[in-house]
């Protein structure tokens, strides 16, 4: 009796220790996110006398209405709610077809390989190393010639481009745990390349469409490089907008709206992962991450 | 590998063609915007060029000058120490993460919800809330201190030697998250049938961690390796945001380095030579490890 | 020069070409004022260009102090398809007329006088061959140092006009236990602070001589070794949290009086209004000490691309009219915190400071002090400038002797010189 009451005591204090130390890094997850919420709710003139980090004493919404709908961004005072709608154009195009061209190559490389296809999948993987400002210059011509240069359907090229590696990587990690007698059986009995993809690939293959759209739609809606530089004023997605709004050079700077527009244009990729999260990890299970 | 006479029928020589047509506008899109550009830069930094590209060759003038400039090899050594670190910690947290997380933790939605968002938030931002955090006279040590331990003391972002530490912790913050889901998804993968029997025959759990589970999530560390590692070498925003390099230029990291040279001070060639160098470093260190961990998938 | 960039020359041309179907009378302007007190600056302009039918299609691209929207600029001209209109400015100016893609604004500029109107320091950087390729926007006066009147007062301590007297007011602020000065450690602050004092301890001469012509011998002197060591005496003034502080948050220190001065440029002001401070009565401004004759000036720019359009040219010869226009010199400098950069701007819609830097600043377009910021980009190349900010940076934030900064900062620029 002693011994298992001894030891449901450590095996508590275990329980004890666990939930400790996921605690402990939640609140590291936690704070930055609640230094930006209480800064977007406290009025200017307590950050510019208090402690950045001290509680509001007079709360209020009005920074996170003006980052929406009034705040001075260039020659507009309209927030940063207009440069929503560029990013949804860039975003969702660039998202699918390039989740799709990456759910092809996985298909292929996992389950029509052919000599050389190794060879293709490691150097894709290796184009993924090279730091993306070094591709500014020459992007920005070859966008030219194309005759892009500025367009929406410049910068859906550019992060389609981008995105394949990631994109092929999950799938054909995805696609290699399924087994191949299964494709085998399909190819004796007269399936095709099309045939096969649609009817036994793509049925299975929704969860690890969830983690590809979603780590695309994280990288192509955060990104700021390929939307500064690629983009004309009209074009502009909301990273931009974020940046002109928050770098001032010389203006007066308003951290409280500064952090409620951060907020609000990360709404979009937050609403993603809350609400997608768990299949997120379902994806992953199913392989996404296995060799 | 087909039998040679199946490849006479005009349509199955389309059906083999078939995989290698599917995959051939990535070949080619990855041909030209990623080892076309790569060529186009090493060409660069052996140009003229100044603030536009310029196509006169000149040699390796450019490469001399880089590793005579102190401040690159602080980038250099910043990268060794930043990478290592970020890549160690993501990896060790990601995983620690995932197996606490795997023992029927209650809210284990929530908190992974949690330990995954800051992913989704752009550094643009969220690199000034850590600045605020990290600054001892308005962060964390000012809190600490104001709290009654009044020796506290914690001044790694103005310290020139301790900086790069600090990007390390906001970096690992970012990250974290999306290797625990990956480890989470590994250890949800694995046949619980092999613990159970481990436990009957008396293993301890930490042992059977180590000894079974640990080992069988290699292709999880593959994967996490090359995500982390390519956020590691692309780490820009983060640096902007919180040192701006500093104090002095303690902090630089090679991809800031080479925007700096390339684009703001009008030295494009010396910044093309600076990313051809990293690239270059980048293969060697990478390259086994790719060639490794495809081969023994192919073996196994 | 020409023929090397001939390639991309002819490249931009085609594109212009092809892009003349564009609405009459645009201009996509590229700038970086893009929010608060600067966008409401730079929105009176798009104002009176949209009053004479003209369309403004704004390209704004923060980040860096411009550094961001150049990146922008060459990729948009790399890929042939360059705005109407860029803000560019110093030495950069140079740099794209070489390319010969600017247009020559050499008629408004003589139907305006603007070679009456504009000092010729500031025409210099705004011409190319002698032609007008630019057009000035603001003046910003560099060498400010900004005090809290209340703590000065409360320790009785007069403003200091020599390094001496200001070292000696530092030390009786800091027994009185303040923070004498507040210091933003950004590689851009500290090459401003630092350009001040060898304005201050080297005077003009030495100024032009070591940080406009970056000559090596003026680098290398002793002079030079004082203007460092001065710099690093400044040190045990600054509180431990300076590294990488925000220039407008080491503003905030001087508002709320937790310390006494700041170094910054005129658009500190901003802040202090914005915090419902007064000059005069709650804070002051002063030149730094021993640069009362020198005024390290920037000026804000734009370039205007030659466009083949006859309405787009029209709409870029209506927008570089209107800037230099007295209107527009007016409303957008009392927004901006800055002063007009061209004579015969009545003084009555500015402040005390402004009012106070138009006057210095037509003193020292005479007697030669009035000389470009190295540290804002107005003097040297960026290479040189970019050299020149790594030792000072490097300096200042590590135990280098001034003697080795010295050699190290003349190795530098004669690197980056090649």
């Amino acid at each position: 009796m002693a011994s298992t009451s001894s030891r449901s005591y450590t095996e508590m204090a275990g329980r004890a220790a666990l939930y400790a130390i996921l605690l402990l890094f939640a609140l590291y997850f936690l704070a930055p996110l609640f230094v930006m919420i209480i800064t977007s709710i406290k009025p200017m003139a307590e950050i510019r006398t208090g402690t950045l980090i001290s509680l509001p004493k007079a709360p209020t919404f009005e920074p996170w209405l003006k980052a929406w709908g009034t705040a001075t961004i260039g020659v507009a005072n309209e927030g940063i709610k207009g440069f929503f709608m560029n990013s949804l154009r860039i975003a969702i195009p660039a998202v699918l077809i390039s989740t799709l061209i990456g759910a092809l190559n996985g298909y292929v490389l996992s389950k029509w390989k052919f000599r050389g296809s190794d060879t293709f999948f490691a150097m894709l993987l290796l184009g993924c190393f090279i730091p993306f400002q070094v591709i500014l210059l020459p992007m920005a011509r070859t966008l030219g010639v194309l005759g892009i240069s500025g367009t929406v359907s410049g910068l859906v090229l550019v992060h389609t481009v981008y995105g394949l590696a990631f994109t092929t990587l999950f799938f054909r990690n995805f696609y290699v745990g399924i087994p191949d007698e299964l494709v085998n059986a399909a190819k004796i009995d007269g399936a095709g390349f099309w045939r096969i993809f649609w009817k036994i690939m793509l049925p299975v293959s929704k969860p690890i469409f969830m983690v590809t759209i979603i780590w695309q739609t994280t990288q192509i809606w955060n990104d700021f490089l390929f939307g500064v530089c690629f983009s004309t004023g009209d074009t502009q997605p909301v990273t931009v907008a974020l940046n002109n709004l928050v770098n001032t050079s010389s203006a007066v700077k308003e951290y409280n709206v500064d952090m409620a527009a951060a907020i609000i244009a990360a709404l979009p990729t937050l609403f993603v992962y809350f609400a997608a999260g768990k299949y997120f990890v379902r994806g992953l299970t199913a392989g996404a991450v296995k060799g | 590998m087909q039998s040679a006479e199946r490849s006479y029928n005009p349509l199955t020589i389309l059906e083999n063609a078939l995989p290698k047509l599917v995959v051939a506008p990535s070949f080619i899109a990855m041909m030209v915007f990623i080892y076309g550009f790569i060529l186009w830069t090493v060409y660069i930094s052996m140009s003229k060029s100044t603030f536009l590209p310029n196509y006169d060759f000149v040699g390796l003038v450019q490469y001399v000058k880089l590793w005579k400039i102190d401040r690159w090899y602080v980038a250099c050594k910043n990268l060794l120490i930043y990478g290592g670190l970020f890549i160690g910690f993501c990896t060790v947290f990601g995983l620690l993460l995932a197996i606490f997380l795997d023992q029927k933790i209650r809210l284990e939605g929530a908190i992974r919800s949690i330990y995954l968002y800051p992913l989704s938030l752009s550094f643009v931002v969220t690199g000034t809330a850590w600045r605020w955090m990290l600054n001892p006279g308005l962060g964390l040590e000012r809190l600490v201190r104001e709290m009654g331990w009044e020796s506290f003391s914690f001044d790694w972002l103005v310290n020139a030697d301790m900086a790069i530490y600090t990007v390390v912790i906001a970096a690992v913050w970012q990250s974290t998250g999306f290797v625990m889901a990956m480890f989470l998804a590994g250890l949800r993968g694995i046949d619980s049938s092999i613990i159970k029997a481990a436990q009957v025959d008396g293993a301890s759990l930490p042992r059977i961690y180590w000894k079974i589970i640990i080992p069988s999530l290699r292709p999880v560390f593959f994967g996490a390796f090359i995500i982390l590692t390519h956020i590691a070498i692309k780490s820009f925003d983060l640096v902007v945001v919180l040192t701006r390099g500093g104090p002095g230029y303690s902090t630089d990291l090679p991809a800031t380095f080479m925007y700096e040279y390339a684009f703001t001070r009008g030295r494009l060639a010396l910044g093309a030579s600076s990313a051809t160098m990293m690239f270059m470093m980048v293969m060697a260190l990478i390259v086994p490890y790719l060639y490794s961990e495809l081969r023994s998938k192919k073996n196994g | 020069m020409r023929k090397k960039m001939a390639l991309l020359v002819s490249l931009v041309a085609a594109v212009m070409i092809s892009a003349t179907n564009v609405v009459a009378g645009e201009v996509e302007v590229l700038h970086w004022w893009t929010s608060g007190g600067e966008a409401a600056a730079v929105q009176e302009l798009q104002k009176m260009l949209e009053k004479e039918g003209h369309v403004w299609k704004d390209f704004a691209v923060a980040g860096g102090g411009g550094s961001a929207a150049m990146t922008t600029l060459k990729s948009r001209a790399v890929g042939g398809n360059p705005p109407t209109a860029a803000q560019v400015k110093g030495p950069q100016i140079q740099d794209w007329a070489d390319l010969g893609v600017l247009t020559s604004l050499d008629s408004v500029a003589k139907a305006e006088g603007w070679d009456t109107t504009v000092p010729k320091v500031v025409s210099d950087v705004m011409k190319y061959d002698g032609s007008w390729v630019a057009v000035p926007v603001n003046v910003h006066r560099i060498n400010w140092m900004w005090l809290n009147k209340s703590v000065f007062d409360k320790n009785g301590i007069a403003y200091p006009k020599t390094w001496d007297e200001f070292f000696m007011a530092m030390d009786k602020l800091q027994k009185a236990g303040v923070t004498p000065i507040a210091w933003g450690g950004q590689n851009w602050q500290e090459a401003t602070v630092w350009e001040t004092i060898v304005a201050g301890v080297g005077g003009n001469d030495f100024y032009k001589k070591a940080l406009v012509e970056a000559d090596i011998a003026a680098l290398k002197s002793d002079t030079m070794v004082q203007c460092f060591e001065v710099m690093k005496k400044m040190k045990q003034y600054t509180d431990a949290s300076a590294p990488g502080r925000d220039w407008n948050l080491a503003t905030a220190m001087v508002i709320k009086g937790e310390a006494a001065v700041q170094f910054m440029g005129d658009w500190a002001k901003g802040e202090f209004t914005a915090a419902g401070k007064k000059p005069g009565t709650d804070y002051d401004a002063v030149p730094a000490p021993g640069t009362d004759d020198a005024f390290l000036f920037n000026i804000d720019s734009f370039i205007m691309f030659d466009v083949k359009d006859a309405d787009a040219k029209k709409a870029q010869s209506a927008m570089a009219r209107l800037i230099l226009s007295p209107a527009f010199q007016t409303v957008f400098n009392v927004n901006k915190g800055s002063i007009p950069v061209r004579s015969g701007i009545a003084e009555d819609p500015f402040d005390m400071i402004a009012v106070s830097a138009m006057g210095d600043f037509t003193d020292t377009a005479k007697s030669g002090g009035l000389m470009p910021s190295m540290a804002h980009e107005m003097a040297v190349s960026p290479a040189i400038r970019g050299a020149m900010f790594d030792v000072v940076t490097n300096f200042y934030n590590s135990d280098m002797s001034a003697a080795d900064a010295t050699m190290k900062l003349a190795a530098a620029v004669e690197e980056a010189k090649m």
